[in-house]
């Protein structure tokens, strides 16, 4: 079975995101950028079932511009066997890159996808909802532990009330939650080896898809800020004011 | 302009989440009705039918909508978003899962996870763990929106008297089935609505210690939650997490104890009324958005507030 692993280049999530000045965005020039976490989650994921003997090749993919190629290097890095960049400058929505990973799906004959379920720059969480939708294939989001046992696969999702077990059909699209996995550090000779990995590159207007953006973004702005708290000196001075002051006990 | 909001539940009872939905639909404008699907679902439709400002409930009540999967639930959204300009849910992992599937199939985009209404077609939402504010205006025919619960008042539960309609249709994929739920314990207060939230995170060290948080959540009524790294350490289940990609909350008291205060947890509380943080590094982020900050060892000062209160 080919794994089709969906990932995306975003801000690094220890670094705090600051809004230009002209509020058309966020800054990410001279930004340290990365894989986005939960895509890891969902590569470790295709890598171990590399290793378990269920997944034959995996597959990275990637929609965006030059530096695109930096992240799906580190997928390489990571194991995975082959990169695909979908080269573009615009910034698609949700709904168009599913229409495009719905394509590389197809083309690759892949059995799973796996993505992560939210990227942590926009936090849409929509593209692997919308990718399982306009392949018609069974969607399992959130997962916390993958079973795949040939035609089928039992998935714990994490839900709000607890964990939740389905089981999907395949071929499926899966989203990867944070307690799916560790994802593993990659070495100084697995970045070596990557370099000579394969890397596809498809030209989005190749594909001849309609990946027009739906959402106009109007203005981007601060949120406000919090006025500064008080440091108290001890657990009866604390009491004291959420009691007195601040009226919450 | 006309609303249609999924109803999330669980047979039995309207889930709190969805008279947030409902406020954010009245917020846009038009009449507001209201989607029931699921099976053995008749004491929800009537519930359905007192929430205020709703005008028809629509129920689809078969097996195939029993355990709300996504790829069943998403067919009957799409078949009775006609005639719909919004079709809206609450953003929990229930809507989180079956809108943007909707959305899809309908072909247009999903606005996730709105803050705030400015028109009929602009919203704001929080990017980037809510560092950012971005205000969006659709140009899609049906908008398919979620909603951040904490940014609207829950709509009255009772006072309305809404029509209900039987419908059918949608389609058996039978792409999923359904096999278990494992669900919290039910004694714990419900985090999403809790007035008060004390969380653990990294510096707990272990899960046997939340019991100390516990104790002192039993004297206040509170809820406990924790950061992901605490999850991540395997102290507590996901269920606690508060953070960007856990629960968004907004308790009149948060009390964050042995927590860092990464970009990602903030995300999950900073609207809270009042925050209270304990933490021994006073240099932790935590700190600079705490109302009251307490430079102390956890295990000192968690069992002398348990002993206080």
């Amino acid at each position: 079975m080919k794994v089709l692993v969906c990932v995306k280049r975003v801000l690094d999530p220890q670094v705090k995101a600051r809004v230009k000045a002209d509020g058309s965005g966020v800054d990410l020039a001279n930004a340290k950028m990365t894989m986005n976490p939960f895509c890891e989650n969902a590569l470790e994921e295709a890598l171990r079932l590399r290793e378990a003997g269920i997944a034959e090749e995996i597959i990275v993919v990637s929609v965006g511009g030059g530096k695109t190629e930096e992240t799906l290097r580190h997928g390489l890095a990571m194991g995975a066997d082959r990169a695909i960049q979908v080269v573009t400058e615009d910034s698609l929505e949700p709904l168009a890159i599913a229409k495009v990973l719905k394509q590389v799906a197809e083309q690759e004959a892949a059995g799973l996808v796996i993505c992560g379920k939210q990227a942590i720059d926009d936090d849409s969480n929509q593209t692997t909802q919308m990718l399982s939708a306009l392949l018609g294939w069974s969607q399992a989001t959130f997962a916390s532990e993958i079973k795949i046992d040939g035609e089928q696969a039992t998935v714990t999702r994490e839900v709000d009330a607890g964990l939740e077990t389905i089981q999907v059909k395949m071929p499926a699209v899966m989203s990867a939650d944070l307690r799916l996995n560790e994802p593993r550090y990659v070495k100084l000779p697995d970045v070596m080896k990557a370099k000579r990995k394969p890397m596809d590159k498809i030209e989005l207007d190749s594909l001849g898809l309609d990946t027009a953006n739906r959402l106009t973004t109007l203005q981007v702005e601060e949120p406000e800020g919090r006025a500064a708290g008080i440091i108290v000196n001890s657990v009866a001075e604390l009491v004291e004011k959420l009691r007195a002051e601040a009226k919450v006990i | 302009m006309s609303n249609l909001v999924i109803v999330e539940h669980d047979n039995n009872e309207v889930a709190a989440a969805t008279l947030h939905a409902v406020t954010a639909a009245q917020r846009i404008g038009g009449d507001v009705d209201l989607l029931v699907a699921g099976e053995n679902c008749g004491a929800v439709a009537e519930a359905a039918a007192r929430i205020a400002g709703v005008s028809k409930v629509k129920v689809a009540d078969d097996a195939k909508f029993g355990h709300h999967l996504a790829e069943n639930l998403a067919t009957l959204i799409v078949e009775q978003a006609q005639g719909y300009s919004h079709i809206l849910a609450s953003a929990t992992t229930f809507g989180k899962n079956v809108m943007p599937r909707a959305a899809a199939l309908l072909d247009v985009a999903q606005i996730s996870d709105i803050a705030e209404v400015k028109s009929p077609d602009t919203f704001v939402r929080p990017i980037y763990a809510g560092n950012a504010l971005a205000t969006v205006q659709s140009s899609d025919a049906i908008k398919v929106i979620t909603v951040r619960t904490i940014k609207f008042e829950a709509a009255a539960a009772e006072g309305g008297s809404a029509s209900v309609e039987q419908i059918s249709g949608g389609a058996d994929t039978s792409l999923s089935s359904w096999v278990s739920q494992a669900v919290a314990d039910t004694d714990q207060v419900d985090l999403t609505s809790a007035k008060i939230v004390i969380s653990g995170g990294r510096g707990m060290q272990s899960g046997d210690n939340f019991s100390m948080l516990h104790s002192v959540a039993d004297k206040l009524g509170a809820a406990v939650g924790a950061s992901r790294a605490a999850v991540d350490s395997g102290f507590v289940p996901n269920e606690f997490q508060v953070g960007q990609t856990g629960k968004v909350i907004a308790p009149d008291l948060y009390i964050a104890v042995g927590i860092s205060g990464a970009i990602q947890h903030l995300a999950g509380m900073k609207e809270s009324k009042v925050i209270v943080a304990i933490n021994n590094d006073s240099e932790a982020p935590i700190f600079q958005v705490a109302d009251y900050g307490l430079v102390a060892d956890l295990f000192e000062a968690v069992p002398e507030l348990d002993a206080a209160l």
